[in-house]
């Protein structure tokens, strides 16, 4: 599923990056930022208007992200090996 | 100093306590720049190790990756690279990393290795990393990567000792030794964490508990709400007696420099003009290291990024993003330091819509010119029984301010050419108790930059200003006001045709002249045209009877309209060529502005003649 649609708090793991179009500077961004295979993430907290942008916690660090970013992110629920 | 210093650039991701670990170095030893041709600041420092060596440290724009997004990380990818063409690239790397953060920083770390440059690392934050219980194998680590490492905490006073021991151990540290790095860098990050960093939990705890309640759809936005009022509180309360008091010691010391002098055109220089100028430089001042003392404190603090996160939303419908908020609220108190504070938005895209819109909020200095012309023309009146018409009226003004403001950046996000996705990915770096020193040295640089490059303007425009007023003078047998005989008063006639169909006559085109100076100006210079003297309150209140009576309201409405939109402060036009280094945007905002200002001030006239009054 995508990072986009995951619900608070529900650990999962990273499965992938797509990027939009063959040059995606944000797909690019997103990886060297650590979404990458196998890594833990959950989403912490959700903006106050259309829960909009997203409170992503991966590796130690928290990211915001818009839904249109974190919708590049694909996730499986569940806890990851790494 | 000597030509033989040794040129050290520190590099690392943001948020790693970088300019901590730089003032710790450099202490006031710093020369603050731009690179050429770009927005970025260049900060540079000094500094002789114990040993004798004399280092000059270069710190570079935080980055997180050599795959630039952002300007800031093109120019520490050029250094870093050695294709800058005019900064050499450097003899000794410092990477930075946070001790706390290494599953991120380390893979930046690993790709700047891969530049093959002497290098050494330095693991800041340390404390913070003990404190959470996080061990690392330093021996192990450094084993691994082949480079020295140190720990530094930059916010305690020897917390580089071991980073500069280590640069006086050795001439320069080895090549660093990558061939073992496989392509994908997550992977040897994992690898060396595994092997050498014990982490009990992934984040701290504090910073949990505390992003519960103040990212709260509610609780949030209160606690926000609050901060930015506590914040407005202080910069009114606290800088405007410091204003008042600027203004009233320049025109004291002005007049007393100038007094054994005879009355004739040099002491009407030195006190008209260069005073005058001064002045109108320093008054600036309070405001804006107020503010920047709030914003700098919110940045440091972690919060910033927060309250971004709270409003992105919002701004982003409107074309702005979240990081707008700040700069936009503070051009609320002046649009200087609002504009100034836009350095806080890393996307160049963003930061230029937020300085395009930032004069419409309205700023202080509006507020004598909307006071003279709502106690003139509108009647204390309750409306619905419990509203001041004459506080309506001020609240339309400011609510126009903002809409149109808003719909100015959703014109701009439809007009350009670039449609591309710009990203938010912001970092919401851990809370931190913000550090005084690192607060003085940020807050003083502010008040530089600010008095270095667009003071010099404002004191130019000034004596221009003046000289435009002065002369010529008028003859002996000169009736009316001495304005009225000068450069600017024949400039003002000879604009009247072109704003009469807003409805100014003569007077009101003369004043708008010398009220280029700063927007409170135009009150006096109205005077001035009236061939008024005295000062403040009362000078307005004769005033507001004279426009009363020789005014239309139509032609106060009109002004009123005009004053929302009008570029009429060149202090805000010199900050915006000082933040964008580029004329072009400066003419731009002015275009722009000058033309709202006069479509609204036409509809507005035109309107209210047809209502008849
Ligand atoms: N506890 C602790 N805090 C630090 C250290 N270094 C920096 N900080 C704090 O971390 C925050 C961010 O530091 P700053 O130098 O602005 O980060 P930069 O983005 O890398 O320039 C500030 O509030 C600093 O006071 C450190 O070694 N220990």
């Amino acid at each position: 599923m995508r990072l986009s649609d995951l619900p608070q708090n529900l650990a999962a793991t990273v499965t992938a990056v797509e990027a939009l179009g063959p040059a995606d500077p944000i797909a690019r961004r997103l990886r060297d930022l650590g979404f990458v295979q196998g890594e833990p993430i959950r989403v912490v907290a959700q903006g106050p208007v259309r829960r909009d942008p997203l409170l992503v916690q991966i590796g130690y660090t928290r990211f915001a992200l818009r839904k249109t970013e974190a919708a590049r992110v694909q996730v499986n629920p569940g806890p990851g090996s790494a | 100093m000597s030509a033989a210093a040794l040129r050290v650039a520190l590099v690392g991701n943001p948020n790693c306590g970088k300019t901590a670990l730089f003032n710790l170095l450099t202490g006031s030893r710093q020369k603050v720049a731009n690179y050429a041709g770009a927005t970025v600041e260049r900060k540079e420092g000094r500094l002789l190790t114990p040993a004798g060596r004399s280092l000059q440290i270069l710190d570079l724009p935080g980055a997180y990756s050599f795959d630039a997004a952002s300007p800031d990380e093109v120019i520490t990818r050029d250094i870093c690279y050695g294709e800058h063409p005019e900064e050499p690239a450097p003899d000794l790397i410092v990477c930075v990393a946070d001790a706390t953060n290494l599953r991120l920083h380390l893979r930046f770390v690993l790709e700047v290795m891969r530049l093959q440059r002497p290098m050494l690392l330095a693991l800041n934050m340390s404390d913070a990393a003990k404190k959470r219980g996080i061990h690392i194998d330093l021996p192990g680590l450094q084993r691994r990567l082949g480079i020295p490492v140190v720990e530094t905490v930059a916010v305690h006073h020897n917390g580089a000792t071991e980073l500069l021991r280590q640069i006086d151990a050795q001439h320069l540290p080895p090549l660093p030794d990558t061939h073992a790095f496989g392509e994908d860098l997550h992977a040897e990050v994992r690898a060396l964490l595994a092997a050498t960093v014990q982490m009990p939990t992934r984040t701290a705890r504090i910073d949990d508990a505390i992003d519960r309640v103040v990212l709260h759809p509610v609780a949030g936005l209160a606690i926000l709400a609050v901060a930015m009022f506590l914040m407005f509180q202080a910069v009114f309360s606290w800088a405007q007696p410091l204003m008042d008091g600027i203004d009233v010691g320049v025109k004291w010391l002005g007049d007393v420099l100038t007094n054994a002098l005879p009355e004739g055109v040099l002491r009407s220089l030195l006190r008209d003009g260069l005073f005058a100028g001064l002045g109108g430089v320093l008054v600036f001042l309070p405001q804006i290291l107020i503010l920047f003392f709030f914003i700098l404190v919110l940045e440091e603090s972690g919060y910033l990024p927060r309250a971004a996160f709270l409003l992105d939303r919002l701004m982003f419908k409107a074309g702005l993003t979240g990081r707008a908020f700040i700069p936009l609220l503070s051009s609320f108190a002046c649009a200087i330091p609002g504009i100034m504070a836009t350095r806080s938005i890393q996307d160049a895209r963003d930061r230029l819509t937020t300085i395009l819109v930032a004069p419409l909020m309205t700023c202080s200095a509006r507020l004598p010119v909307y006071t003279l012309l709502i106690a003139a023309f509108i009647p204390q009146r309750s409306v619905l029984g419990i509203f001041n018409l004459q506080g309506v009226v001020l609240f339309a003004l400011y609510f126009t301010g903002i809409a149109s403001a808003l719909a100015v950046a959703t014109v701009i996000k439809r007009l350009r050419s670039d449609r591309s996705e710009h990203a938010l990915l912001m970092e919401l770096p851990s809370y931190r108790v913000p550090h005084l020193r690192d607060l003085a040295i940020s807050l003083k640089e502010r008040a530089m930059i600010f008095l270095k490059r667009v003071g010099g303007i404002i004191l130019a425009l000034t004596v221009l200003l003046w000289f435009l007023s002065s002369f010529p003078a008028p003859p002996a047998g000169f009736s009316g006001a001495a304005i009225d005989y000068s450069f600017a008063g024949r400039i003002g006639h000879l604009l009247q045709p072109l704003f009469a169909p807003i409805g100014f006559g003569w007077e009101i085109c003369i004043a708008l002249i010398p009220g280029l100076a700063a927007r409170e100006v135009a009150v006096s210079a109205l005077g001035t045209v009236y061939a008024m003297s005295g000062d403040g309150d009362a000078l307005a209140a004769q005033l507001g009877s004279t426009i009363a009576q020789h005014w239309s309201l139509a032609t106060a409405l009109s002004l009123l309209a005009w004053y929302v939109f009008a570029p009429q402060c060149l202090s805000t036009l010199a900050v915006i060529r000082r933040e964008t280094n580029s004329m072009k945007v400066v003419l731009i905002a002015a275009g722009y502005l000058f033309a709202l200002a006069y479509g609204a001030s036409f509809i507005t006239y035109h309107t209210a003649l047809w209502l008849g009054s």
